[in-house]
């Protein structure tokens, strides 16, 4: 499958865009937890690899990352149970630099192709320092999706849309991930600057916490990742039925904007 | 430049090297960050060149730290420890500035780049407390506010020096995440940055994160180099053979190494050797680290096979970082530079030994240089050498943790 193409065609057809983010190897049954959230109504899914020190997450990540490392869970054991899922949807993984680095650029991206994961989100690697990585992504056919802050001046925001591949990641507020009581302010202009700039996916992520706050967010893009919000819920033991009514919640919400 | 005397007003050297493009010293160093950071970092940039090459800026800087921080710090000859050691011993006394340790130097810099980029709140990590004191006391001293987060581990050891950052007006933080290390206390500083950046500087304790931190913390850090050098060569008539420094972060070392590259002096870095590195407890991150990038640079870290960053180890908070700035990572790539460890144990013996024979109580992270002299002293350094060691910072904050030790070690 192909990220950049599927959320186009979705958006195309007029629905909103909604990725869910899902900690990779938090507990036994999680890739049920990941098939359960694309029957829900996910448009792509982003898998978290969990990393010992996930600096742009807020506790709720933190703590599915830690408890998914306590249980053994490592990137190659994720790329590898990520192999043959037949969720319907494409998959991004979602982790850090430093793991990537220290399997090497061309075996993370190899592996990744070779497992069927479309696409790769690496929130430390920003543009300057990309190289050696998007090389050897583009080559083993992996896309990677860059992030564009509300920090970001206008022209690197253009170099940045130039470069994403499979969708622009607009960081919706100030900060690291976690739930928040009301959407950001940056939001919605976050998605007015990038949608100005851009005819690829632009979705909004970081601290959308609900459906409503989907529905506004994705008023000014092309749609939203949720994550803490969702995590938390497999933290507190909902599984794949709760992770399910929750992606449906905010599909809902999506689909009435 | 003749040598600097206390008393003396101080007479900053000239800039040393910037790094090549995107903070690269060698293969290493870089801006590994989000996104959001990436324009705060470029702006820190732009400034601090800026700043370190205008003349009322440097000279605003050399006033504080004489009438400040006390500087120039002397050097001293240590007799009864060079008898002892058959190798003569000079230090270069940064336990003597203002707040007790060279982190003086750099929180001053940093914080008069603070006012000049309009910022009025500074965060810091902090180990031993020591970083974290002297941000708290530049900031009270500009009138900032400053928050300080310091692993809760840490917290625990360092009791005295959490009470000083209080008294002086900052709020410290407990990071209870991961080790609750220092380690962890920079996870949670960034966090905080990346919420806080437009209003916020914040002010690095070590030559350790993105570009332009490496560097710019060597530079407000060279002052210790360019007087120990300037000082050893009135002393000695010539350069040391040995110049020696404890290595956490490595701020101390890359301020005193920056004074003597260009000198025929071996530079040695000393690392945490913890519980011994055989035993994988230890904060040897240049012998057994391997590269990787962690808080924003490329370079050589503790981690095991799938790339996840390890706990350091070490008796002294200072030194408990699995990671190091990345120009010692590019020193010791190139063979400019070594860098050994030594133990627990033998910082711990380091400690007692300049306590008794020079009547200077070391901080434990400077300790883990002198317990490296008293090991190869008449080993891998020659009988008769000339050997400069930075003296770091002074040993009250550990003064209370050791005696504990030395009292569990003599029960058993
Ligand atoms: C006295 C002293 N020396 C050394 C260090 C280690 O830091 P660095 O390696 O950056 O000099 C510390 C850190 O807290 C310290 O307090």
């Amino acid at each position: 499958m192909n990220l950049e193409a599927t959320l186009r065609g979705a958006r195309d057809r007029g629905a909103k865009l909604l990725v869910p983010y899902v900690t990779g190897g938090l507990g036994r049954g999680w890739l049920d937890v990941v098939r359960a959230v694309a029957a829900a109504g996910a448009d792509a899914i982003e898998v978290g690899i969990p990393f010992s020190d996930p600096v742009m997450d807020g506790r709720t990540i933190q703590e599915a990352s830690q408890r998914a490392l306590d249980i053994g869970a490592t990137p190659g054991s994720i790329i590898d149970e990520l192999d043959g899922l037949d969720a319907g949807v494409p998959i991004a993984v979602m982790t850090y630099y430093n793991p990537v680095h220290h399997m090497g650029h061309e075996r993370f991206a190899q592996r990744l192709s070779a497992s069927g994961i479309d696409a790769a989100i690496v929130p430390d690697l920003p543009l300057d320092e990309l190289n050696g990585w998007a090389d050897a992504a583009d080559a083993a056919d992996v896309e990677t999706v860059l992030l564009a802050a509300p920090t970001t001046s206008d022209e690197r925001l253009h170099a940045i849309c130039e470069r994403s591949r499979g969708f622009v990641y607009g960081v919706a507020l100030l900060g690291i991930t976690g739930e928040r009581t009301e959407l950001a302010v940056e939001a919605t202009e976050m998605g007015r600057r990038l949608k100005a700039v851009t005819d690829k996916p632009v979705l909004l992520g970081l601290g959308i916490s609900n459906p409503d706050q989907a529905r506004v967010a994705a008023a000014s893009s092309d749609g939203v990742i949720v994550g803490s919000a969702l995590v938390r819920r497999l933290l507190e033991g909902g599984g794949p039925e709760g992770a399910a009514e929750f992606v449906h919640e905010l599909r809902q919400g999506l689909d009435q904007g | 430049m003749s040598a600097p005397r206390r008393g003396d007003g101080v007479t900053l050297g000239p800039p040393g090297p910037e790094p090549t493009d995107l903070g690269r010293f060698g293969e290493f160093g870089g801006r590994f960050v989000p996104e959001t950071l990436v324009p705060a970092l470029e702006e820190l940039e732009l400034e601090f060149r800026r700043a370190w090459t205008s003349p009322e800026f440097r000279e605003e800087y050399a006033q504080l730290l004489a009438q400040y921080a006390g500087r120039p710090t002397p050097v001293t000859e240590c007799h009864r420890l060079s008898e002892h050691l058959g190798v003569r011993v000079l230090l270069k006394r940064e336990d003597l500035t203002h707040t007790g340790s060279h982190k003086i130097n750099n929180v001053l810099g940093q914080a008069l780049l603070t006012q000049r980029m309009g910022k009025r709140r500074v965060i810091a990590e902090t180990g031993a407390g020591q970083h974290g004191v002297a941000t708290a006391t530049a900031c009270a001293l500009f009138g900032l506010d400053c928050i300080v987060f310091m692993g809760a581990v840490d917290v625990e050891r360092q009791a005295l020096n959490v009470f000083r950052m209080q008294l002086l007006g900052a709020e410290v933080i407990p990071v209870t995440s991961g080790s609750a290390t220092l380690k962890d206390a920079i996870n949670d500083a960034l966090r905080d940055w990346v919420a806080s950046v437009q209003s916020t500087h914040y002010c690095i304790g070590s030559v350790v994160g993105p570009h332009p931190f490496p560097w710019m913390v060597r530079e407000f850090q060279r002052i210790v180099g360019d007087e120990a050098r300037e000082q050893t060569r009135s002393i000695l008539g010539g350069d040391p053979d040995f110049v020696v420094a404890c290595v956490g972060g490595g701020s101390n070392a890359m301020g005193t190494f920056a004074g003597f590259t260009d000198t025929d002096a071996q530079l040695i870095g000393v690392e945490a050797g913890g519980l011994g590195i055989e035993t994988g407890h230890h904060g040897a991150s240049v012998s057994r680290g391997v590269p990787g990038a962690l808080h924003g640079a490329r370079s050589l870290y503790l981690q095991n096979e799938d790339g996840q960053i390890l706990e350091a180890h070490s008796i002294s908070a200072g030194l408990d970082y699995p990671g190091v700035g990345p120009e010692h990572a590019a020193l010791a790539a190139s063979g400019r530079a070594e860098y050994p460890s030594a133990t627990d144990v033998e910082a711990l013996a380091g400690f007692q030994l300049l306590s008794k024979l020079e009547g200077i109580v070391p901080a434990l992270e400077p300790a883990h240089a002198v317990g490296w002299l008293m090991r190869e002293a008449g080993n891998r350094v020659p009988k008769d050498s000339t050997v400069m060691l930075t003296m770091s910072g002074r040993g009250d904050k550990d003064a209370m943790q050791v005696s504990e030790m030395l009292a569990e070690q003599a029960g058993r």
